[in-house]
Protein backbone atom coordinates (compact mmCIF):
# COMPACT_ATOMS: atom_id res chain seq x y z
CA UNK A 1 0.00 0.00 0.00
CA UNK A 2 1.26 3.75 -0.63
CA UNK A 3 1.27 6.73 1.27
CA UNK A 4 -1.01 9.14 0.36
CA UNK A 5 -0.02 12.82 0.96
CA UNK A 6 -2.98 14.76 1.18
CA UNK A 7 -1.70 18.14 1.54
CA UNK A 8 0.39 17.65 -1.69
CA UNK A 9 -2.89 16.00 -3.36
CA UNK A 10 -4.71 19.26 -2.22
CA UNK A 11 -1.44 21.15 -3.25
CA UNK A 12 -1.17 23.13 0.03
CA UNK A 13 1.40 23.51 2.98
CA UNK A 14 1.25 21.09 6.05
CA UNK A 15 0.53 24.01 8.06
CA UNK A 16 -2.60 25.15 5.48
CA UNK A 17 -5.47 26.81 7.54
CA UNK A 18 -9.06 25.34 7.92
CA UNK A 19 -10.15 28.07 5.37
CA UNK A 20 -7.26 27.16 3.24
CA UNK A 21 -7.98 23.38 3.08
CA UNK A 22 -11.81 24.40 1.66
CA UNK A 23 -10.39 26.31 -1.03
CA UNK A 24 -8.04 24.36 -2.46
CA UNK A 25 -10.73 21.53 -2.58
CA UNK A 26 -12.96 23.89 -4.06
CA UNK A 27 -10.85 24.71 -6.97
CA UNK A 28 -9.83 20.86 -7.29
CA UNK A 29 -13.11 19.82 -7.42
CA UNK A 30 -14.23 21.93 -9.99
CA UNK A 31 -11.36 21.34 -12.13
CA UNK A 32 -10.95 17.80 -12.15
CA UNK A 33 -15.15 16.79 -11.64
CA UNK A 34 -15.52 14.04 -14.22
CA UNK A 35 -18.51 15.93 -15.54
CA UNK A 36 -16.37 18.70 -16.51
CA UNK A 37 -12.47 17.16 -17.14
CA UNK A 38 -11.43 15.87 -20.05
CA UNK A 39 -8.26 14.66 -18.30
CA UNK A 40 -8.40 10.98 -18.64
CA UNK A 41 -7.51 10.49 -14.98
CA UNK A 42 -9.78 13.12 -13.76
CA UNK A 43 -12.27 10.45 -11.40
CA UNK A 44 -9.36 9.33 -9.88
CA UNK A 45 -7.73 12.85 -9.03
CA UNK A 46 -11.71 14.03 -7.91
CA UNK A 47 -11.78 10.83 -5.83
CA UNK A 48 -8.43 11.70 -4.09
CA UNK A 49 -9.09 15.09 -3.69
CA UNK A 50 -12.45 14.18 -2.21
CA UNK A 51 -10.73 11.60 0.17
CA UNK A 52 -7.92 14.27 1.35
CA UNK A 53 -10.43 16.92 1.69
CA UNK A 54 -12.51 14.45 3.62
CA UNK A 55 -9.54 13.70 5.96
CA UNK A 56 -8.16 17.37 6.34
CA UNK A 57 -11.19 19.34 6.49
CA UNK A 58 -11.85 17.07 9.70
CA UNK A 59 -9.76 18.48 12.96
CA UNK A 60 -9.67 15.17 14.57
CA UNK A 61 -8.99 13.27 11.53
CA UNK A 62 -5.94 15.89 10.48
CA UNK A 63 -4.66 15.31 14.02
CA UNK A 64 -4.57 11.94 13.35
CA UNK A 65 -2.80 11.66 10.22
CA UNK A 66 -0.64 14.39 11.33
CA UNK A 67 0.54 12.33 13.84
CA UNK A 68 3.15 10.42 11.23
CA UNK A 69 1.95 12.19 8.37
CA UNK A 70 5.45 14.26 8.64
CA UNK A 71 7.67 11.39 8.00
CA UNK A 72 6.12 9.96 4.77
CA UNK A 73 7.12 10.69 1.43
CA UNK A 74 3.98 10.31 -1.05
CA UNK A 75 3.95 7.29 -2.75
CA UNK A 76 6.03 5.20 -0.59
CA UNK A 77 5.56 1.98 0.74
CA UNK A 78 3.68 2.10 3.63
CA UNK A 79 2.00 0.16 6.89
CA UNK A 80 0.69 2.02 9.62
CA UNK A 81 2.12 1.04 12.97
CA UNK A 82 0.35 -0.82 15.45
CA UNK A 83 -2.53 1.07 17.19
CA UNK A 84 -0.85 3.88 15.86
CA UNK A 85 -4.90 5.67 15.99
CA UNK A 86 -5.34 5.00 19.85
CA UNK A 87 -6.94 7.58 21.77
CA UNK A 88 -8.44 8.98 18.24
CA UNK A 89 -12.77 9.05 17.71
CA UNK A 90 -13.75 9.34 14.26
CA UNK A 91 -17.76 9.81 14.06
CA UNK A 92 -18.93 9.30 10.48
CA UNK A 93 -17.92 11.69 7.95
CA UNK A 94 -19.91 13.73 5.34
CA UNK A 95 -18.44 12.31 2.05
CA UNK A 96 -21.07 12.92 -0.47
CA UNK A 97 -22.38 9.37 -1.80
CA UNK A 98 -19.54 7.59 -2.54
CA UNK A 99 -18.66 4.53 -0.61
CA UNK A 100 -15.37 3.86 -2.10
CA UNK A 101 -12.05 4.82 -0.44
CA UNK A 102 -8.46 4.20 -1.26
CA UNK A 103 -6.78 1.21 0.76
CA UNK A 104 -4.21 3.69 2.49
CA UNK A 105 -7.52 5.90 3.84
CA UNK A 106 -9.44 2.39 5.15
CA UNK A 107 -5.97 1.15 6.52
CA UNK A 108 -6.38 4.48 8.63
CA UNK A 109 -9.76 5.11 9.40
CA UNK A 110 -11.27 1.87 9.23
CA UNK A 111 -13.48 0.42 6.82
CA UNK A 112 -17.26 1.72 6.29
CA UNK A 113 -19.20 -0.07 8.45
CA UNK A 114 -23.32 -0.58 7.44
CA UNK A 115 -24.64 -2.08 10.63
CA UNK A 116 -26.08 1.32 11.45
CA UNK A 117 -27.17 1.52 15.33
CA UNK A 118 -30.20 2.14 16.64
CA UNK A 119 -32.10 -1.06 16.40
CA UNK A 120 -34.34 0.38 13.08
CA UNK A 121 -34.40 -1.68 10.09
CA UNK A 122 -31.72 0.94 7.73
CA UNK A 123 -32.82 -0.24 4.02
CA UNK A 124 -31.74 2.02 0.64
CA UNK A 125 -31.14 1.82 -2.73
CA UNK A 126 -27.63 1.25 -4.01
CA UNK A 127 -26.19 3.84 -5.69
CA UNK A 128 -26.41 4.25 -9.53
CA UNK A 129 -22.85 3.46 -11.31
CA UNK A 130 -21.15 4.83 -14.86
CA UNK A 131 -18.80 3.24 -16.92
CA UNK A 132 -17.55 3.86 -20.13
CA UNK A 133 -17.42 0.56 -22.58
CA UNK A 134 -14.95 0.88 -25.85
CA UNK A 135 -16.36 -1.02 -28.49
CA UNK A 136 -15.48 -1.13 -32.38
CA UNK A 137 -17.37 0.64 -35.34
CA UNK A 138 -18.31 -3.29 -36.32
CA UNK A 139 -20.02 -3.80 -32.71
CA UNK A 140 -21.93 -0.74 -32.91
CA UNK A 141 -22.66 -2.06 -36.90
CA UNK A 142 -24.06 -5.39 -35.92
CA UNK A 143 -24.50 -5.58 -32.35
CA UNK A 144 -22.49 -7.39 -30.12
CA UNK A 145 -21.92 -8.78 -26.64
CA UNK A 146 -19.25 -7.53 -24.40
CA UNK A 147 -17.85 -8.86 -21.31
CA UNK A 148 -17.11 -6.33 -18.69
CA UNK A 149 -15.69 -5.92 -15.04
CA UNK A 150 -16.49 -3.43 -12.75
CA UNK A 151 -14.80 -2.81 -9.25
CA UNK A 152 -17.26 -3.48 -7.13
CA UNK A 153 -17.75 -3.18 -3.07
CA UNK A 154 -19.64 -5.63 -1.08
CA UNK A 155 -20.25 -6.09 2.39
CA UNK A 156 -18.70 -9.09 3.95
CA UNK A 157 -19.77 -10.99 6.90
CA UNK A 158 -17.63 -8.48 9.62
CA UNK A 159 -19.43 -5.65 8.18
CA UNK A 160 -16.61 -4.37 6.14
CA UNK A 161 -16.90 -2.82 2.83
CA UNK A 162 -13.94 -4.72 0.20
CA UNK A 163 -13.76 -4.11 -3.44
CA UNK A 164 -14.51 -7.36 -5.45
CA UNK A 165 -14.74 -7.43 -9.33
CA UNK A 166 -18.05 -7.98 -10.78
CA UNK A 167 -18.29 -9.77 -14.34
CA UNK A 168 -21.08 -8.35 -16.53
CA UNK A 169 -21.72 -9.81 -20.28
CA UNK A 170 -23.46 -6.90 -22.00
CA UNK A 171 -25.81 -6.97 -24.82
CA UNK A 172 -24.64 -4.24 -27.31
CA UNK A 173 -27.47 -3.38 -29.78
CA UNK A 174 -27.30 -3.03 -33.11
CA UNK A 175 -26.89 0.57 -34.46
CA UNK A 176 -25.74 2.14 -30.82
CA UNK A 177 -23.39 5.28 -31.36
CA UNK A 178 -21.24 7.28 -29.60
CA UNK A 179 -21.95 8.72 -26.42
CA UNK A 180 -25.60 6.64 -25.96
CA UNK A 181 -26.24 4.89 -22.79
CA UNK A 182 -27.24 1.73 -21.98
CA UNK A 183 -29.21 1.40 -18.91
CA UNK A 184 -29.18 -1.92 -16.48
CA UNK A 185 -31.62 -1.58 -14.32
CA UNK A 186 -30.57 -2.82 -10.73
CA UNK A 187 -26.65 -3.68 -11.89
CA UNK A 188 -25.37 -0.54 -9.92
CA UNK A 189 -24.18 -0.37 -6.38
CA UNK A 190 -26.18 -3.72 -4.56
CA UNK A 191 -28.99 -1.91 -2.09
CA UNK A 192 -28.23 -1.59 1.42
CA UNK A 193 -30.26 -4.02 3.92
CA UNK A 194 -32.43 -5.21 1.29
CA UNK A 195 -32.66 -2.38 -0.60
CA UNK A 196 -32.49 -2.97 -4.39
CA UNK A 197 -29.71 -2.25 -6.52
CA UNK A 198 -28.58 1.02 -8.04
CA UNK A 199 -28.71 0.99 -12.29
CA UNK A 200 -25.41 0.31 -14.17
CA UNK A 201 -25.53 3.15 -17.15
CA UNK A 202 -22.81 2.05 -19.66
CA UNK A 203 -21.56 4.64 -21.90
CA UNK A 204 -20.13 3.99 -25.26
CA UNK A 205 -17.06 5.09 -26.74
CA UNK A 206 -15.73 3.78 -30.43
CA UNK A 207 -12.14 2.67 -30.50
CA UNK A 208 -9.93 4.71 -33.46
CA UNK A 209 -10.78 3.09 -36.74
CA UNK A 210 -7.67 2.83 -39.32
CA UNK A 211 -10.47 3.15 -42.43
CA UNK A 212 -13.80 4.39 -40.92
CA UNK A 213 -14.86 7.42 -38.65
CA UNK A 214 -17.85 7.99 -37.18
CA UNK A 215 -19.87 11.18 -36.90
CA UNK A 216 -23.21 10.41 -35.16
CA UNK A 217 -25.02 8.20 -37.07
CA UNK A 218 -22.97 8.80 -40.40
CA UNK A 219 -19.98 6.85 -41.69
CA UNK A 220 -17.26 8.79 -43.46
CA UNK A 221 -14.43 7.10 -45.42
CA UNK A 222 -11.69 8.93 -47.58
CA UNK A 223 -11.44 6.79 -51.03
CA UNK A 224 -8.10 6.75 -53.05
CA UNK A 225 -8.88 6.60 -56.86
CA UNK A 226 -6.72 7.08 -60.12
CA UNK A 227 -7.02 10.06 -62.53
CA UNK A 228 -8.40 7.97 -64.75
CA UNK A 229 -11.20 6.66 -62.78
CA UNK A 230 -12.11 10.28 -61.51
CA UNK A 231 -11.70 11.74 -65.39
CA UNK A 232 -13.62 8.94 -66.81
CA UNK A 233 -15.78 7.66 -64.28
CA UNK A 234 -15.99 4.24 -62.65
CA UNK A 235 -17.58 1.42 -60.70
CA UNK A 236 -15.14 1.26 -58.14
CA UNK A 237 -15.45 -1.41 -54.80
CA UNK A 238 -15.40 0.31 -51.53
CA UNK A 239 -15.62 -1.52 -48.44
CA UNK A 240 -18.27 -0.84 -45.59
CA UNK A 241 -19.49 -1.55 -42.28
CA UNK A 242 -21.56 -4.29 -43.68
CA UNK A 243 -19.66 -5.28 -46.47
CA UNK A 244 -17.94 -4.78 -49.67
CA UNK A 245 -20.52 -2.55 -52.22
CA UNK A 246 -20.18 -0.96 -55.82
CA UNK A 247 -20.01 2.75 -55.82
CA UNK A 248 -20.59 4.73 -59.15
CA UNK A 249 -18.15 7.48 -59.06
CA UNK A 250 -19.43 9.98 -62.38
CA UNK A 251 -16.85 11.12 -64.95
CA UNK A 252 -15.37 14.85 -63.99
CA UNK A 253 -14.67 14.02 -60.31
CA UNK A 254 -12.71 16.03 -58.27
CA UNK A 255 -10.50 15.45 -54.93
CA UNK A 256 -12.82 16.14 -52.19
CA UNK A 257 -16.45 15.16 -54.47
CA UNK A 258 -18.62 13.44 -51.36
CA UNK A 259 -20.77 10.78 -52.52
CA UNK A 260 -23.22 9.52 -49.97
CA UNK A 261 -24.26 5.39 -49.38
CA UNK A 262 -27.40 5.80 -48.14
CA UNK A 263 -28.13 3.59 -45.16
CA UNK A 264 -24.73 2.35 -45.05
CA UNK A 265 -24.21 3.96 -41.88
CA UNK A 266 -25.03 3.26 -38.23
CA UNK A 267 -28.92 2.36 -38.33
CA UNK A 268 -31.36 0.98 -35.99
CA UNK A 269 -34.86 -0.30 -36.24
CA UNK A 270 -36.36 3.14 -36.83
CA UNK A 271 -32.88 5.54 -37.14
CA UNK A 272 -31.09 5.36 -40.54
CA UNK A 273 -27.22 6.30 -41.16
CA UNK A 274 -25.29 7.12 -44.26
CA UNK A 275 -21.75 6.56 -45.40
CA UNK A 276 -20.39 9.74 -47.16
CA UNK A 277 -17.43 8.53 -49.16
CA UNK A 278 -15.17 11.35 -49.72
CA UNK A 279 -12.69 11.15 -52.98
CA UNK A 280 -9.07 11.58 -52.93
CA UNK A 281 -7.32 11.51 -56.27
CA UNK A 282 -3.68 9.72 -56.18
CA UNK A 283 -1.35 10.18 -59.37
CA UNK A 284 1.07 7.03 -59.95
CA UNK A 285 4.35 7.61 -60.27
CA UNK A 286 6.12 7.54 -63.07
CA UNK A 287 8.93 4.82 -63.20
CA UNK A 288 9.82 3.49 -67.21
CA UNK A 289 10.80 6.17 -69.39
CA UNK A 290 7.47 5.13 -71.09
CA UNK A 291 5.13 6.03 -68.13
CA UNK A 292 7.05 9.27 -68.32
CA UNK A 293 6.50 10.05 -71.59
CA UNK A 294 2.34 9.31 -71.12
CA UNK A 295 2.97 12.09 -68.37
CA UNK A 296 4.55 14.28 -70.74
CA UNK A 297 1.59 13.64 -73.91
CA UNK A 298 -1.00 14.26 -71.70
CA UNK A 299 0.73 17.49 -70.88
CA UNK A 300 0.81 18.10 -74.75
CA UNK A 301 -3.00 17.26 -75.68
CA UNK A 302 -4.70 18.31 -72.27
CA UNK A 303 -3.33 21.77 -71.98
CA UNK A 304 -4.50 22.80 -68.09
CA UNK A 305 -3.76 25.71 -65.65
CA UNK A 306 -5.34 24.43 -62.33
CA UNK A 307 -4.18 28.00 -60.73
CA UNK A 308 -6.34 29.90 -63.53
CA UNK A 309 -8.15 31.13 -60.51
CA UNK A 310 -5.19 33.13 -58.53
CA UNK A 311 -4.18 34.83 -61.81
CA UNK A 312 -0.65 32.78 -62.35
CA UNK B 1 -11.48 -14.87 -6.02
CA UNK B 2 -15.27 -14.97 -6.76
CA UNK B 3 -16.80 -13.87 -9.60
CA UNK B 4 -20.17 -13.39 -10.45
CA UNK B 5 -21.38 -13.86 -14.13
CA UNK B 6 -24.81 -12.73 -15.75
CA UNK B 7 -25.53 -11.76 -18.94
CA UNK B 8 -28.27 -8.44 -19.38
CA UNK B 9 -29.63 -6.53 -22.46
CA UNK B 10 -30.59 -2.88 -20.91
CA UNK B 11 -32.80 0.16 -21.87
CA UNK B 12 -30.74 1.85 -24.71
CA UNK B 13 -31.17 5.98 -24.07
CA UNK B 14 -31.18 6.96 -27.76
CA UNK B 15 -32.92 9.04 -29.99
CA UNK B 16 -36.20 6.74 -29.48
CA UNK B 17 -36.10 7.11 -26.00
CA UNK B 18 -39.43 8.29 -24.44
CA UNK B 19 -40.40 8.90 -21.19
CA UNK B 20 -42.94 10.08 -19.42
CA UNK B 21 -42.42 12.35 -16.23
CA UNK B 22 -42.76 9.09 -13.78
CA UNK B 23 -40.01 7.28 -15.81
CA UNK B 24 -37.47 10.05 -15.77
CA UNK B 25 -38.16 10.27 -11.80
CA UNK B 26 -37.53 6.30 -11.70
CA UNK B 27 -34.78 6.63 -13.92
CA UNK B 28 -32.64 9.42 -12.18
CA UNK B 29 -34.45 8.63 -8.58
CA UNK B 30 -35.45 12.17 -8.31
CA UNK B 31 -38.21 13.98 -7.55
CA UNK B 32 -40.99 15.01 -9.60
CA UNK B 33 -40.93 18.60 -7.68
CA UNK B 34 -37.35 19.10 -8.49
CA UNK B 35 -37.81 17.96 -12.53
CA UNK B 36 -40.18 20.73 -12.44
CA UNK B 37 -37.79 22.99 -11.23
CA UNK B 38 -34.98 22.32 -13.56
CA UNK B 39 -38.22 22.82 -16.36
CA UNK B 40 -38.35 26.19 -14.89
CA UNK B 41 -34.96 26.79 -15.18
CA UNK B 42 -34.69 25.92 -18.63
CA UNK B 43 -32.52 23.03 -17.51
CA UNK B 44 -34.42 20.72 -19.52
CA UNK B 45 -36.98 21.18 -22.04
CA UNK B 46 -39.63 18.70 -22.10
CA UNK B 47 -42.16 17.57 -25.34
CA UNK B 48 -45.64 18.47 -24.23
CA UNK B 49 -47.70 20.82 -22.70
CA UNK B 50 -49.19 19.62 -19.74
CA UNK B 51 -47.13 17.79 -16.58
CA UNK B 52 -49.74 14.75 -17.88
CA UNK B 53 -48.49 15.06 -21.51
CA UNK B 54 -44.76 15.81 -20.59
CA UNK B 55 -42.24 13.49 -22.28
CA UNK B 56 -38.15 13.29 -22.48
CA UNK B 57 -35.56 11.96 -24.51
CA UNK B 58 -32.23 10.54 -23.80
CA UNK B 59 -30.76 14.02 -23.52
CA UNK B 60 -33.02 14.83 -20.78
CA UNK B 61 -31.76 11.94 -18.71
CA UNK B 62 -28.26 12.71 -19.12
CA UNK B 63 -28.81 16.28 -18.21
CA UNK B 64 -30.37 15.83 -14.83
CA UNK B 65 -27.96 13.27 -14.07
CA UNK B 66 -25.06 15.38 -14.32
CA UNK B 67 -27.32 18.48 -12.42
CA UNK B 68 -27.81 16.80 -9.76
CA UNK B 69 -24.03 15.50 -9.49
CA UNK B 70 -23.09 19.07 -10.03
CA UNK B 71 -25.39 20.25 -7.24
CA UNK B 72 -24.17 17.16 -4.60
CA UNK B 73 -20.23 17.48 -5.35
CA UNK B 74 -19.32 21.04 -6.32
CA UNK B 75 -22.65 22.64 -4.44
CA UNK B 76 -23.76 24.26 -7.83
CA UNK B 77 -27.74 25.53 -7.87
CA UNK B 78 -30.39 24.41 -10.80
CA UNK B 79 -29.41 27.39 -12.40
CA UNK B 80 -25.85 27.36 -12.27
CA UNK B 81 -25.76 23.74 -13.38
CA UNK B 82 -28.18 24.62 -16.42
CA UNK B 83 -25.50 27.39 -17.11
CA UNK B 84 -22.74 24.61 -17.12
CA UNK B 85 -24.33 21.86 -19.16
CA UNK B 86 -24.83 24.38 -21.96
CA UNK B 87 -21.00 25.44 -21.62
CA UNK B 88 -19.89 21.97 -21.74
CA UNK B 89 -22.48 21.20 -24.84
CA UNK B 90 -20.99 24.21 -26.68
CA UNK B 91 -17.31 22.87 -26.00
CA UNK B 92 -18.27 19.53 -27.11
CA UNK B 93 -19.58 20.93 -30.26
CA UNK B 94 -16.11 22.91 -31.14
CA UNK B 95 -14.30 19.85 -29.83
CA UNK B 96 -16.25 17.63 -32.43
CA UNK B 97 -15.30 20.43 -35.34
CA UNK B 98 -11.71 20.28 -34.64
CA UNK B 99 -9.85 18.57 -37.05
Amino acid sequence: MEFKDYYKILGIAKDASQDEIKRAYRRLARKYHPDISKEPDAEQKFKDIGEANEVLSDPEKRAAYDKFGSNWQHGQEFDPPPDWDAGFEFSGGGYTGSTAHSDFFEELFGRTHFSRGGGATFRMQGEDQHAKVLITLADAYHGARKTITLQRPVVDSGGHVRTKPHTLHVTIPKGIIEGQRIRLEGQGMPGYGGGPGGDLFLEIAFAEDPIFRADKRDIHLTLPVTPWEAALGASITVPTLGGKVQLSIPPNSQTGKKLRLKGRGLCTATQQGDQYVTLKVVIPQPETEEQRRLYREMAKSMPFNPRSHMGV
Amino acid sequence: MEKKISVCSGMVLDEDTCLNLARLCRICNVSADLISDMIDEGLIVPKGDTPESWYFGAVEVRRVQTAIRLQQDLRINIPGAALVLDLLEEIEELRRRLP
